[in-house]
């Protein structure tokens, strides 16, 4: 095995384990500030994956909208909605244990798809190729149509969240 | 002067070649010694990064003080050494040997990592500045998208110390300087992508190079009328951005104490203000590499160019703190939503327009 | 290169943890944060197979991260819209908890 696999391992395991600890916080951790703070560490594992998996592009976007403004924004509304967490219900509700088996039982299925099913891959390298013009051209050319819906879309949750969210 | 210009290159070089030599005795496969030198050239450069850190703050500190004092007539630091240069020595001392007092209530760990989680983003920003001629530690293709993905970044830090502190000055200020952090990180984004239209490259080393016509002078602010348009906006949202005067609501002594640093002593408060200074010098290198040419002039060695540049600025970012009042929080949102905004949306029309005209006259 | 099924089990799993916190948290704020596990999950798998198939060839394009962008924009929406609608909540019930909305149920 050549030094550069063995690195590459070394940084999945890592990345992996950050985001599967923070996704673990978030849904166990009783303080909701922890779980917002933890999501932020998943985030940054999966954008660390991102990288791992040479889509730089989608890994600085991962970090400035999930990062810089998903979950800033999850904080904020935490903040917002401060002086519940006092409160000694356990975080979980009465259905923890059904939802608990339902997602196990989903996790078994799905690693025994992902492990049997045979996976028609190339693992050629990206040769150095920059992709990040073709993007942008793919973005106004091919899924433009996709790319205007979407600009509709963000103009209308932003108008509704102003709408709702006002006093 | 050729040694000058290419002086840290040819150093990296020299010691690139030094631990090659050093390690071909130890007869290693090809690729653990080529793995091995990275390694250690890559530890050098991060070093070198981090401990100019330090540095930077502590003279930017001295600067900034005596700027502000010969603007409001007074003398500034003058006991410690000549022109009281050693004062920030006597500083850092005074900062390392503080008590570290943490708040009876507080959150301990997220009091505990605010001030880090508030370094880190600055530092991995050093790493991305062409600092000269073939001296950007990395050249990334999406560089300005790395910028400013880490430099939104600096509000989760700012968070978890108001969070942290369990104080209520604390956690007004971070408040502040979150929700005015958000709002001025629109029209800078705004501002740069006009710049990025005008290079058609993301990669600041690009940026950098694009501007190197005109015996170094073909510079994007030039670009009249779009270039100094995106730079006075930039400017204003970056010091927005440091939270400095007058922007400086986060923080305004008179208000709120200290805002999300109320609650910090010691080495961890010193390493707000640190965090606080860095963002100032990056935030203005970055102006000096979008808007300014970065390292391209004549005569003198790149990286002298890319340091007056970025002083230059930061000597502007100065006088703007000693010259305007800080204003106040509903006048901050509204410039930022109602001024910067669609100037910035516009200028990114414009553009769209003046770049074939630009192409066409040989401006770009 | 490292075998595509790790990444296909590192998505599952954070799939099914943010499932667990999607339908176990009472915290509605914790919810929308399960909710993002899940996208987040989606992406991976979205970009991995995009790296996996086969490229150079003619049928290779960037359909796996140009879709992962597209997600990343209905997340943010997604939240902004489930954030103003929890504060929206909280303003008027005084509560976050999702057991504690109910008044529409009978």
């Amino acid at each position: 095995m050549s030094i550069d696999l063995v690195l590459t391992y070394v940084a999945f395991f890592v990345l992996a384990a950050i985001t599967i600890i923070g996704g673990l916080l978030v849904a166990f951790v009783r303080n909701i500030m922890h779980a917002a703070l933890a999501l932020m560490m998943a985030f940054m594992g999966v954008a660390g994956i991102y990288l791992l998996l040479e889509a730089e592009f989608i890994a600085a976007v991962q970090v400035l909208i999930y990062v810089g403004a998903i979950a800033v924004l999850i904080l904020f509304a935490i903040m917002l909605t401060r002086g519940l967490m006092t409160r000694t219900l356990p975080p979980e509700n009465n259905q923890w244990l059904a939802a608990g088996g339902l997602a196990l039982l989903l996790f078994v299925a799905l690693v025994y798809i992902a492990v049997t099913t045979h996976w028609p891959v190339g693992t050629q390298a990206l040769a150095g190729t920059d992709l990040i013009p073709k993007i942008g051209t793919e973005l106004v050319t091919t899924y433009v149509l996709p790319f205007e819906v979407a600009s509709i879309l963000l103009l209308t949750a932003l108008i509704g969240a102003i709408v709702i969210a006002r006093e | 002067m050729d040694i000058l210009n290419n002086l840290f290159p040819n150093i990296y070089n020299a010691l690139n070649d030094f631990f090659h030599g050093l390690l071909r005795g130890a007869n290693l496969r090809p690729d653990a010694e080529s793995f091995i030198v990275s390694l250690i050239m890559g530890l050098i450069v991060v070093v070198f990064l981090v401990a100019i850190s330090p540095f930077l703050m502590l003279s930017l500190t001295w600067v900034e003080r005596k700027v502000v004092a010969r603007i409001q007539n007074r003398l500034g630091p003058n006991r410690v050494g000549p022109w009281g240069i050693f004062q920030i020595f006597a500083d850092m001392i005074k900062m390392l040997t503080k008590e570290d007092i943490v708040p009876a209530n507080a959150d301990r760990w997220v009091h505990f990592l605010a001030p880090v989680v508030t370094m880190i983003p600055i530092t991995l920003i050093l790493a991305v500045i062409p600092w000269g001629r073939g001296m950007a530690p990395a050249d990334l293709n999406i560089g300005v998208l790395y910028v400013i993905a880490l430099s939104s970044l600096g509000t989760v830090g700012i968070f978890m110390a108001g969070w942290g502190s369990n104080n209520k000055f604390a956690l007004i200020g971070g408040m502040r300087a979150v929700a005015q952090i958000i709002s001025y990180e629109v029209p800078q984004v705004l501002a740069i992508v006009a710049i990025v239209l005008l290079a058609g490259s993301l990669s600041l080393v690009d940026i950098v190079k694009l501007q190197g016509g005109w015996a170094g002078f073909r510079w994007f602010l030039f670009a009249i009328p779009v270039g100094p348009i995106a730079f006075v906006v930039y400017m204003i949202s970056a010091i927005a951005e440091v939270n400095r005067t007058p922007f400086d609501l986060p923080e305004g002594e008179s208000e709120i104490v200290a805002g999300h640093h109320t609650e910090y002593s010691g080495m961890k408060w010193g390493l707000f203000y640190m965090a606080e200074y860095l963002n100032l010098f990056v935030v203005c290198a970055i102006a000096a590499t979008l808007f300014l040419g970065g390292w391209q002039g004549p005569l003198l060695p790149p990286w002298i160019w890319f340091f007056v540049k970025t002083l230059l600025l930061i000597l502007i970012a100065m006088w703007v703190r000693g010259t305007f009042p800080r204003i106040r929080m509903d006048q901050l949102m509204k410039f930022a939503w109602q001024v910067l905004v669609p100037v910035a949306l516009v200028n990114i029309v414009l553009t769209g327009l003046a770049l074939p005209i630009f192409k066409a006259i040989g401006l770009i | 290169m490292i075998p595509l099924p790790y990444f296909l089990l590192l998505g599952a799993a954070v799939f099914c943890i943010g499932l667990f916190a999607a339908l176990a948290r009472r915290n509605a704020v914790a919810i929308l944060m399960g909710i993002e596990l899940m996208l987040n999950a989606v992406n991976i798998n979205l970009v991995a197979f995009w790296r996996y198939t086969k490229p150079g060839t003619p049928t290779w394009d960037l359909a796996g991260q140009i879709f992962a962008l597209f997600v990343i924009t209905l997340a943010a929406a997604e939240a902004a819209i489930g954030l103003a609608l929890i504060i929206a909540i909280y303003r008027s019930r005084d509560t976050v908890n999702v057991e504690d909305v109910d008044i529409m149920k009978w």
